[in-house]
């Protein structure tokens, strides 16, 4: 018994290193919030075109039978980190024939259709979330946020924050990769 | 007197007031129902604050679509399962019991209870130890021979 005893600092010395060792993980961030909607339908919604733009709106219905899992992307012309990932988006377009659909958060539409005028409009179709109820349905937290939909509707991937960066960018591919709508070794 | 007077004024608690005026509804009951609500609802965007409390449009956002949820008739239930529906347990404030959050409600109890466990062994042995270090009858009668001993020699 008097082992036992012995042991219990140590014990509980393990339990609380392992704890801290766990917390003090770089890569383990707290701010990061699990998305419900992974691996769920995607939200119902249907949403106008940006007023004066071109590109259509966006709607559930569009999400659904399209032959490769689709982006969706929200943005917002007032958004700074939404400017620099725009470029990454526009190369995913380009050069992986991916599929991009905006969501135009809480956007004045003249000022987004003047942001797309100055940066080109990789989109395929943008719906106009002017209230951000939309958004709420996908459970934003903040512009921008990228989405991964599969072909029968399903969210697959949620990314939080701008695809920026070569980390961000390597688990976005990574991702799509997963969800096939990009082959291994194909490079951007 | 004046001193005193802006002392307490210094006590009261500065709270800063999110809720903005257009947002609020003119039933002072369901505004009332709406603050309780937005007090149980995390911001998803400054996570250690409630909506309630909240500057972020986010907050804002949900705040609004409280008081609709409410004005069309929903329970204070029925809102909360609405807005936890779409941003999960962690848009709680009071995180449910469920199997994630099975070792957080726990935890307080093992705790106690494994304290307990440890004051209770500690405690037993050292009472054990204490009869332990008692006389057998042989020593005691030993030992009353050297005190007998002893004596007769001193009063010799």
């Amino acid at each position: 018994m008097g082992r036992i005893l012995a042991f219990i600092p140590l014990a509980i010395a393990a339990i609380f290193g392992g704890f801290f060792l766990w917390g003090l993980n770089p890569d383990r961030d707290p701010n990061n919030i699990p998305s419900v909607l992974i691996s769920q339908p995607a939200p119902e919604f249907d949403l106008a075109a940006v007023d004066g733009l071109e590109t259509p709106g966006l709607s559930r219905a569009d999400l659904v039978g399209n032959p490769r899992p689709v982006i969706v992307n929200v943005f917002a012309s007032w958004c700074v980190p939404c400017r620099a990932e725009h470029g990454v988006l526009t190369q995913m377009v380009e050069k992986d024939g991916l599929t991009l659909f905006g969501i135009n958060y809480k956007d004045k539409p003249e000022d987004a259709t003047k942001w797309l005028a100055e940066l080109g409009n990789p989109y395929e179709r943008i719906g106009s979330d002017l209230s951000g109820r939309v958004g709420i349905e996908w459970g934003l937290s903040g512009v921008p946020e990228t989405f991964i939909v599969g072909s029968d509707g399903t969210v697959l991937f949620r990314y939080v924050g701008p695809v920026v960066g070569e980390t961000a960018i390597s688990t976005f591919r990574e991702a799509l990769i997963q969800a096939g709508a990009l082959a291994r070794g194909q490079n951007g | 007197m004046r001193y005193i007077a802006f002392a307490f004024l210094l006590l009261l608690p500065v709270t800063a007031l999110a809720v903005e005026p257009d947002e609020m509804l003119q039933d002072p009951v369901l505004e009332q129902r709406a603050r309780e609500i937005s007090r149980e609802l995390r911001c998803v965007v400054c996570q250690n604050q409630d909506i309630d409390s909240s500057n972020a449009g986010v907050a804002r956002d949900l705040r609004i679509l409280v008081r609709e949820r409410l004005v069309a008739g929903d329970s204070d239930k029925e809102v909360i399962a609405y807005i936890h529906a779409r941003y999960g347990d962690y848009v709680l404030m009071r995180p449910p019991l469920n199997r994630v959050t099975l070792a957080l409600w726990m935890a307080p109890f093992v705790f106690a209870l494994v304290s307990l466990l440890v004051g209770w062994t500690v405690i037993s042995r050292s009472r054990r130890r204490a009869a332990a270090t008692g006389f057998s009858d042989d020593e005691k009668a030993e030992i009353a021979r050297f005190i007998e001993e002893n004596a007769s020699k001193d009063g010799s």
